[in-house]
């Protein structure tokens, strides 16, 4: 099984980018420092839109705990390809997308709010789920839980 | 606390130190830029200026910001938009998004995939189906299972009724907020039909956990036919009643047409999809494109705008329903008998009455029940057309019965995203106007 010649061109410009299947579905392994190269030559290899952005937490699984996973979608072609990235937890950043698909800005603020993942080059990395004041990061598998303690009305104290 | 009362009250007048960047409702400043420039920082991409009625250059303290929400009850729920104005014109927009977060996705990774299904039907509220099918196609994607013909064309005849009522409400809601109150009588009457026939299959007139992984719960009722028949013919009926009221109405173009505009190339840059990208002008629908559960063997158009305005995404939206319909009459005259959900009984409990006789019923009943089925280690996006657009989920398994994690992608985040551009120099009038044409649930926005 090979892949569709675009994906197959795509993949052949980078060193060190994997194409593989997963599910039946296309998907390039990127080295985290050519993630915004790859997207941008996404982008001219017909692929218009972005379509998801987000991060999975590996911890205790994989050696980099963070994979950040974009996904692609082109209408021409009517091709789907998502890149995955792993990303270290002592250097939890990756290139912004915003400048290649400026409808990144939203699901990048998410990751980052989330799971604590930095966007070098992003306007705007702000919480956008969460409070701005919130401790944590909720997504990640060492965040708890956790409950909020109810109050009956019958009841003096919370329980 | 007086100190900082006092803060925010003088700041950005006398002197500009004081102004804060974050008070209790969070951040209440807008990225300063240039102007022209600033319209590139905020959208992050060149746009059209819709149009342009104030001359160029606006001393600062002419500029108001006003937030709008996220208590406004024509934002569609807990939306919040910054605005920045120029008189009565919007120079920006920022939606602040996540009054209505329940952390779903932290919830999903909790829940086996049997009991997944009741987590996302709760994220976009105004089509359940959409969320289950989606989550459960992904689970299926991964176990390389496939639901049995009869289950498919139940899940595709429960989706496209679910569309209806969806584009429904938006018609309802849509004509409220811009005046039109006899359409939210009509939207709401008509689609009661649709979820009497939702409670009488599922139990529930929302959030139902019908469609699950390897079918569907529960076969449609007696007599579903004679409801089927009924609520087309109230749909039809209903649509006469919304053409009759709203298509050549004057004053409903004179609020719509060339109000929101946002063009195909924005819409793509953006990630916006279903029928506010098809009012663009752009063909695109994943029930042709990558179709789903069947549907390709039922014949349907795509409706397609023109003008990417919010006349057009009605236009769209109520032929949709026609378009619907026909689909719906379709497997209603070709519905397939057989299961309706897979005999793998790793994924499906068996029939109650098995229980009774068999000790292999008993034991999968119990193992299904208490942990679940498990799912083999990998990751798959599987996306449907929701009635609001491209709606997938993304499931990473690990090989154990719940997922290392579920994500949603869902299409109102991306819509509420798009609204800066429809938005940024037109009518602070036109902004309800806009905000509903988008037809954003929140729920599907903050999950």
């Amino acid at each position: 099984m090979s892949a569709d010649p675009i994906i197959a061109v795509l993949a052949e410009q980078f060193d060190g980018v994997e194409w593989g299947l997963s599910s039946g579905q296309d998907v390039l392994m990127v080295p985290k420092e050519l993630w915004r190269d790859v997207a941008q030559a996404a982008k001219d290899a017909g692929f218009e839109m972005l379509v998801d952005e987000t991060a999975v937490d590996y911890l205790g699984v994989r050696e980099a705990r963070f994979e950040v996973v974009a996904g692609f979608l082109s209408l021409e072609h009517n091709l789907r390809i998502r890149l995955r990235a792993a990303v270290p937890e002592d250097d939890a950043t990756i290139a912004s997308l915003v400048s290649v698909y400026p409808g990144a800005n939203f699901y990048e603020r998410e990751v980052y709010d989330m799971f604590g993942i930095t966007f070098e080059g992003h306007p705007d990395l702000t919480r956008i789920l969460m409070p701005d004041e919130w401790q944590g990061h909720p997504l990640r598998k060492d965040y708890a839980m956790g409950s909020v303690p109810v109050q009956f009305k019958s009841s003096p104290e919370a329980r | 606390m007086k100190r900082e009362l006092h803060e925010i009250w003088v700041s950005g007048t006398e002197e500009p130190e004081w102004v804060r960047d974050s008070t209790d409702e969070g951040t209440q400043k807008m990225s300063s830029q240039e102007r022209g420039g600033r319209l590139l920082e905020q959208t992050g991409s060149t746009v059209d200026d819709d149009f342009i009625v104030a001359e160029e250059d606006v001393p600062e303290d002419e500029l108001m910001i006003v937030n709008m929400g996220p208590q406004h009850p024509s934002t569609h729920g807990v939306l919040r938009l910054q605005l920045e104005l120029e008189g009565e014109i919007i120079r920006r927009c920022k939606p602040i998004i996540g009054y209505l977060h329940t952390g779903m996705e932290k919830t999903g990774e909790e829940l086996s995939y049997l009991q997944g299904p009741t987590n996302v039907t709760r994220m976009d509220y105004m089509s359940p189906f959409h969320n289950e099918l989606a989550f459960s196609l992904a689970v299926e994607q991964l176990l390389g299972v496939e639901a049995p013909p009869r289950a498919q064309a139940i899940r595709i005849l429960m989706t496209e009724l679910n569309r209806i009522g969806s584009h429904q409400v938006f018609l309802a809601t849509a004509g409220m907020d811009i005046g039109a109150l006899s359409m939210m009588l009509y939207g709401f009457r008509d689609r009661e039909a649709i979820l009497s026939f939702f409670e009488k299959t599922t139990g529930l007139r929302m959030n139902h956990n019908y469609i699950r992984p390897g079918g569907v719960a529960a076969d449609l009722p007696d007599g579903w036919r004679e409801d089927i028949d009924h609520i087309i013919s109230t749909a039809l009926d209903g649509i006469d009643d919304y053409e009759d009221l709203l298509k050549h109405n004057p004053i409903w173009e004179e609020r719509t047409v060339g109000v929101g505009v946002i063009t195909s190339e924005e819409a793509l840059a953006y990630g916006i999809t279903g029928p506010n990208l098809r009012a663009t002008g752009i063909n695109w629908d994943l029930r042709k494109a990558q179709p789903y559960c069947g549907i390709e063997q039922y014949e349907f158009q795509v409706p397609v705008g023109r003008n990417g305005d919010v006349y057009d995404r009605y236009r769209v939206r109520v032929e949709e329903i026609t378009q619907s319909l026909h689909i719906v009459r379709q497997i209603a005259d070709s519905m397939p008998k057989g299961d309706y959900r897979t005999e793998d009984r790793k994924i499906t409990p068996p029939p109650r009455a098995r229980i009774d006789q068999s000790m292999e019923a008993l034991i999968h009943h119990f193992k299904i029940f208490t942990e679940g089925f498990k799912v083999p280690e990998g990751e798959a996006y599987v996306a449907i057309e929701s009635p609001r657009g491209e709606l997938a989920a993304y499931l990473v398994s690990d090989g154990s019965a719940r997922p290392l994690r579920m994500h949603m992608r869902t299409p109102s985040f991306a819509s509420i995203q798009g609204l800066p551009i429809a938005m940024s120099d037109s009518l602070i009038a036109d902004t309800v106007a806009t905000i509903s044409s988008f037809d954003p649930v929140i729920g599907d926005v903050d999950r």
